[in-house]
């Protein structure tokens, strides 16, 4: 028996970032507000005695529990997906704060080139440039529209950077100065300006100095600790959502965070959303929360499947290219972007290698976006090349050079000589959506409470090997100019396609924005073009992935989504924007 | 390549050029962690207790964690024991696998949470062999219907089933060459285990015994820290702010969550 609760303005499922951001906008304004989050109830007070590498970047602890729900997984439409068992293969978010949490903090924006990727490729190089099968759109958003969000979650969060010699038109600086130089970063700063390149600090959530953003809220100064991602910072020093926005929504008293609430379905009448239903968690008791507003902010995949699951949109189908939720699943992939690049090893130089901060680095944006060009390149998007110094444990880092065995005598030996002597680079690069690679329910493997799993289809094209594979170069080029004795370099074969591996957390789709409903499911604002009432934020609202990590796009767009929603309910309803063709469903 | 290198690229012993290391790798400025801490985070700073790090003489008293809560064949911990040091034996760099407790270390894991896969998706149906499929480039990984504990069961019985067979004894009292041998056969797939890949249990074992070597002594291993020692790696340190900007290797000593803990 589902229990009706009180109505309240709106309900949010997830305490992430994005739910956090739209919370926080929210109930500034006076609107009452629940959040429903199905992990625990977590903040700083269980992050300060974290520095234990077992347990959370063996063991995973603050990721999803995988015993209770996970995806399943496939490389190819005619391929059986299998479940993802183990956090190993997936590092998602949970709990108060989600992923947002135990993030690194590497804070990019995306650039202008993303926002209208169809109409610039077109216009430089033609349609023809296109590769078969690819599906890029524009967003129906321009970068110049969108900067302003981009300012306002900077601030919020109080991003630590240096200019970026060839970055997007900024209406302000950083909140906050660069953080620290250590001697591996201007070994890779000086061999990149060697080489002609630009290379720039990477801009960082955690703080270059003690903050206070516009809200109110302090946030500390980094203490270099070398325990950031995978884990909570115990000093308050990285802007997470407990320490920003869901502080400032607890301040106002209109926000109610009810945690172990696993949301199951979206309420709906076929035009309008009437809450959200879900499991109590320690009870196993199902509620009904009956709001104005709905919206969901629990990550691209559950997203998607709460959309699948309750029946609204029209799913995407791989075959004909008709139906949109689920469309264009994207991603950085451990085998193709970000875990590759090159390694070097350095006889006679020591570093303090084991020192370090999340988002403590630089990189180079020469090849980023279409900041190339790309008339001779058989690939469209680019990738960033950075060297960062996150602090490198003992368990994770026992890298040897190639060749080596990996395990007794002559490994034992090497990962130990090594482990303060090898520095890594790694391309981080764009992956453009293609008609195979998408997001349905699985047919087969159910979660704990006996609903489908969501499934993922992900198929590689040439043009991400080749892309890929350019970035490794560039890393590699760099890596021999440091001066390193050994550079290794990791292949991208040509049957390289989707390892099944969901670590980087940066995935994107399955509630696609766009110009208008023939391509997209919600407008710019987060809202479902069909439902007005329902809004999808974060992520899934993506029709590609760039080549840089993703929260700060989805702050901006959380921010401009809170707007829009802001706005719905004090013009009494309808779209906050309409669309700007008027093609109709495909 | 230079002298000190094998055929391979990598690094061979040279005592002369680690003695240098040594006598150049000293701490500049000596007191990392106390000074920086500058009263920001007194609660915490003064747990972290940086420049008190406790005894480390061999305790009198026996170490009450030695004892086995999950293996209860004395054989299957013996052809562990063996089995692990092989993976990471004893050298000039300091003890190996039985040195650091890791044996022990691993059966307390399979004891737990992690040795029955309880943050594990284990709905079936189960594909052991998805993982071996030659039709798929890129593999399912962990598709087995065991769990971590029976699959180590499992492939301590298999190592020594194979090592009775090819030397006619145990696998713990084959010589050094021959257990390596055994290992590797495990590593390349040559040996058919029942539901699960012998590669797949080698990878479990080489993993958990690099992770007896260095994680924190709390969990069993890593006696001594003296896994943290090898690679001069300095543990649950507070902070690093006032030393991470300076060019020259920092030697500190290492912190264990015990004592960060306090
Ligand atoms: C280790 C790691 C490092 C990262 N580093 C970076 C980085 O350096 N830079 C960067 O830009 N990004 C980084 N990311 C990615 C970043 O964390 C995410 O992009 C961001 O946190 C996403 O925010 P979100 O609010 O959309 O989703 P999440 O943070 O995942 O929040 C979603 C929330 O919804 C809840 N939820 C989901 N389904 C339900 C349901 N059915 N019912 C109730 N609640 C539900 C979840 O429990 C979760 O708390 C990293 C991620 C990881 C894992
Ligand atoms: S490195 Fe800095 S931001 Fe990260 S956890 Fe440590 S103190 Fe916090």
């Amino acid at each position: 028996m589902t229990e009706k609760l009180n109505k309240v303005d709106a309900v949010i499922v997830g305490s992430g970032w994005a739910g956090g951001i739209v919370a926080a906008e929210l109930t500034k304004k006076g609107h009452n507000v629940v959040i429903l989050e199905r992990g625990k109830a977590r903040g700083s007070s269980d992050f300060v005695a974290m520095k234990d590498e077992l347990r959370y970047s063996s063991r995973y602890e603050l990721m999803q529990d995988l015993s209770k729900e996970t995806l399943t997984s496939r490389n190819g439409l005619n391929k059986t997906a299998l479940p993802v068992r183990n956090n190993y293969h997936a590092r998602l978010g949970t709990d108060t704060g989600g992923a947002g949490d135990h993030w690194n903090g590497i804070a990019f924006r995306w650039l202008p080139y993303d926002f209208e990727i169809y109409s610039k490729t077109v216009e430089r190089y033609g349609a023809e440039k296109i590769p078969q099968g690819t599906t890029i759109q524009d967003w129906g958003i321009t970068y110049d529209e969108l900067e302003p969000y981009y300012d306002q979650y900077e601030k919020a969060a109080g991003i630590s950077g240096e200019e970026n010699p060839l970055g997007p038109r900024r209406s302000d600086k950083y909140p906050n100065p660069a953080m620290k130089t250590t001697p591996t970063i201007t070994l890779f700063k000086d061999a990149s300006k060697k080489l002609g390149y630009h290379p720039y600090h990477l801009p960082s959530a955690n703080m270059s100095q003690a903050y206070t953003n516009p809200d109110g809220e302090l946030i500390n100064g980094c203490m270099y600790c070398a325990f950031c991602e995978e884990y909570g910072c115990g000093f308050n020093a990285k802007s997470s959502p407990t320490v920003t926005v869901l502080a400032t929504a607890e301040k106002t008293g209109h926000l109610e965070l009810r945690n172990n609430a696993n949301v199951t379905r979206v309420a709906h009448d076929g035009t309008r959303a009437t809450g959200l239903v879900y499991t109590d968690t320690n009870t196993g008791k199902t509620y009904e929360q009956p709001a104005d507003v709905v919206v969901l902010a629990g990550f691209v995949f559950n997203n998607t499947r709460l959309l699948l699951l309750s029946d609204i949109g029209k799913p995407y189908d791989p075959k004909t290219g008709n139906g949109i939720i689920g469309k264009n699943f994207t991603g950085h992939f451990t085998n193709i972007s970000t875990y590759i690049g090159a390694r070097g090893f350095f006889k006679d130089k020591k570093f303090n290698t084991f020192m370090g901060t999340g988002a403590l680095g630089a990189t180079i944006d020469d090849f980023s976006g279409d900041n190339k060009d790309h008339s001779n390149s058989d690939y469209l998007h680019g990738f960033e090349v950075h060297y960062s110094q996150l602090g490198a444990r003992p368990i994770a880092n026992n890298h040897v050079p190639k060749g080596t065995p990996t395990w007794g005598k002559v490994f034992k030996k090497n990962s130990i000589y090594y482990y303060n002597r090898n520095l890594f680079i790694t391309p981080q690069s764009g992956f453009l959506p293609n008609k195979n690679s998408y997001m349905d329910l699985d047919p087969t493997y159910k979660d704990a409470l006996g609903n489908p799993l969501l499934r993922v289809t992900c198929e590689y094209q040439d043009q991400d090997r080749k892309r890929a594979r350019a970035g490794v170069a560039v890393c590699k080029q760099i890596m021999q100019q440091m001066g390193a004795d050994i550079v290794d370099v990791d292949d991208v074969p040509d049957d390289t396609n989707f390892n099944h591996r969901f670590f980087t957390d940066h995935f994107f789709g399955g509630a696609i924005m766009g110009e208008g409903p023939h391509n997209s499911a919600v407008n710019t604002f987060s809202q479902m073009w069909d439902m007005e009432n329902l809004f999808v934020v974060g992520g899934s609202s993506f029709p590609h992935n760039s080549n840089y990590n993703p929260t700060v796009t989805i702050g901006a767009f959380a921010y401009r989504a809170a707007e829009g929603i802001n706005k719905y309910f004090s013009q009494g309803g309808g779209l906050v924007q309409q669309a700007k063709t008027n093609k109709g469903d495909t | 390549m230079t002298d000190d290198t094998d055929s391979n690229g990598t690094v061979v012993d040279d005592p002369t050029r680690r003695n240098f290391i040594k006598a150049t790798s000293r701490v500049a400025g000596g007191s990392v962690g106390g000074a920086l801490l500058g009263g920001v985070f007194v609660g915490q700073a003064a747990q972290a207790k940086p420049n008190e790090p406790k005894e480390q003489k061999q305790p009198e008293t026996p170490n009450f964690q030695e004892a086995r809560q999950f293996f209860t064949r004395t054989d299957d911990f013996e052809v562990l024991k063996a089995a692990t040091e092989c993976v990471f034996p004893e050298d000039d760099n300091g003890p190996g696998a039985v040195g650091l407790n890791v044996p022990y270390f691993i059966d307390k894991q399979l004891a737990g949470l992690w040795g029955v896969n309880g943050q594990d998706y284990r709905a079936g149906p189960f594909q052991p062999q998805a993982s071996q499929d030659p039709g798929h480039v890129q593999p399912h990984p962990e598709q087995s219907a065991m769990n971590r504990g029976a699959i180590f069961l499992n492939g301590l019985r298999k190592l020594n089933e194979v090592s009775e067979k090819r030397f006619g004894k145990r696998f713990e009292s084959a010589n050094e060459e021959q257990q390596i041998q055994i290992l590797q056969a495990f590593e390349n797939d040559d040996i058919d285990m029942v539901g699960v890949a012998a590669s797949d249990f080698f990878t479990l074992l080489r993993q958990t015994t690099l992770e007896g070597a260095y994680s924190d002594p709390l969990y069993g291993g890593n006696k001594n820290m003296q896994g943290w020692k090898m690679k001069e790696y300095p543990g649950a340190q507070a902070s690093y702010s006032a030393v991470i900007e300076q060019d020259e290797f920092v030697k500190l000593e290492p912190i264990s969550l015990t004592d960060y803990q306090g």
